[in-house]
């Protein structure tokens, strides 16, 4: 499957199905993240249910502490 | 004199007015580490009317390769960031005043601080102390400018009370220390990247072109090439208890506050005394000198060295145990030799 993340295409494995899925492969679900998926911003408690498709547009910001 | 600023008076963003109000505007910036010594630095420049800068640290050589208000001989010297960082500022633009203070910003201090200041620059290393700012800020509605970066990624978020989401409504739970380290290293440039957009946001509210702010989160990396810009308004939550209608600004409970700290990356602890004081120092020398080991003094702190250890005590009565990420082995130092 072929999807856009930070404005890059990339293709993920099958097994990413949800957000979440995606999160756990970019090995970014142990940060605080915001997403949004499609021009719409996702409370964290959607991120399990929501589906990644085909052609989907992901922007991922995470919250990172040192300065 | 006038030419000082007319490369910033012609453009059109700020022009003669916009110059007029910077120069009577009063900015806090929290850390003068890599972020805070780069936006104190370029505010300083700007002209901004009054500067208070904040750190609990001191310079080691490790700063040297980012941290750009600071020379070998501040590491040498042992100098406190926040003094060091006063000197260089003032042999930019004696003009400006600034202020330092040498401290661990924690809710009563931060509360002091941000009395009539016009916007805070978060230039921390942990989001302990950035809960605490976004409390504060809210009960006071003063605007203040999030920023962080670690290897080559930064992000930054201006937070305007009463209008944008605040940082717990982005957050909602609170990264854990771990995570956030710099165990990573850092490059400049992404130091430089985050301090320019916290600098331009923070002239912009100066200013008052409110239209002007960016209004997005934004992320980027600059090794990877990437970009983000999100819009983030739906995330202000009304049920925010630090911005919400039925808010408690439950960061700033004393409770909450922790006397010990782990610092990021450093293998140090610090530990706050309960109540501040101020050291004799010269007198403290003398005793660590009588307990064996070797002690240094400058005005503002002793650094005594034992076998594997090094403590440095601050005038205010904090002291940082280097050589160690264990709270409790930290404590049974302090009060072995400080006790
Ligand atoms: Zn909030």
């Amino acid at each position: 499957m072929n999807v856009i993340v930070n404005g890059e295409h990339v293709e993920i494995p099958k097994n990413v199905a949800t957000v979440s899925n995606l999160l756990q492969h970019f090995e970014l679900d142990q940060k605080v993240v915001i997403v949004e998926w499609n021009a719409t911003i996702l409370e964290k408690a959607d991120h399990q249910e929501t589906r990644v498709s085909d052609g989907d547009r992901i922007e991922i910001v995470h919250f990172v502490g040192g300065g | 004199m006038s030419e000082r600023y007319s490369r910033q008076e012609l453009f059109t963003g700020i022009g003669l007015e916009g110059q007029r109000k910077i120069g009577s505007k009063h900015v806090l910036v929290i850390g003068a580490g890599a972020l805070g010594t780069g936006s104190a630095e370029a505010l300083v420049r700007a002209g901004v009317g009054k500067l208070t800068i904040v750190d609990r640290d001191y310079v080691e050589w490790s700063n040297l390769q980012r941290q750009q208000l600071y020379a070998e001989s501040d590491a040498l010297d042992r100098l406190p960031k926040a003094v060091a960082a006063k000197n260089r500022l003032s042999a930019i633009n004696s003009d400006v005043d600034i202020m330092a203070h040498v401290m661990d910003v924690s809710v009563e201090e931060l509360e002091q601080l941000v009395d009539d200041v016009d916007v805070v620059i978060d230039a921390t290393d942990n989001f302990d102390v950035r809960m605490i700012i976004n409390d504060v800020a809210q009960k006071q509605k003063v605007p203040w400018i999030y920023g962080a970066c670690v290897g080559s990624y930064g992000v930054t978020f201006t937070i305007l009370p009463g209008e944008t989401p605040c940082l717990a409504c982005l957050l909602e739970t609170v990264p854990m220390g771990g995570m956030t380290c710099d165990t990573v290293g850092i490059i400049s440039p992404a130091v430089q990247m985050v301090v320019s957009y916290q600098v331009t946001e923070a002239l912009k509210i100066l200013v008052e072109d409110y239209d002007a702010l960016r209004k997005k989160l934004v992320s980027f990396d600059l090794w990877k090439n990437e970009h983000v810009a999100i819009n983030v308004d739906k995330i202000k939550k009304e049920s925010c208890l630090s911005c919400g209608k039925d808010r408690t600004y439950p960061n700033l409970d004393r409770k909450n506050q922790t006397k010990t700290a782990v610092l990021c990356g450093r293998d140090t602890v610090q530990i706050r005394p309960s109540k501040l004081m101020e050291r004799d120092l010269e007198q403290l020398a003398t005793v660590l000198a009588a307990q064996g080991g070797k002690v240094d003094r400058n005005p503002y702190l002793v650094s005594f060295i034992t076998d594997d250890h090094r403590l440095v005590i601050f005038k205010d009565g904090r002291v940082l145990i280097h050589g160690t990420k264990d709270i409790s082995e930290a404590k049974t130092l302090y009060y072995r030799y400080l006790g």
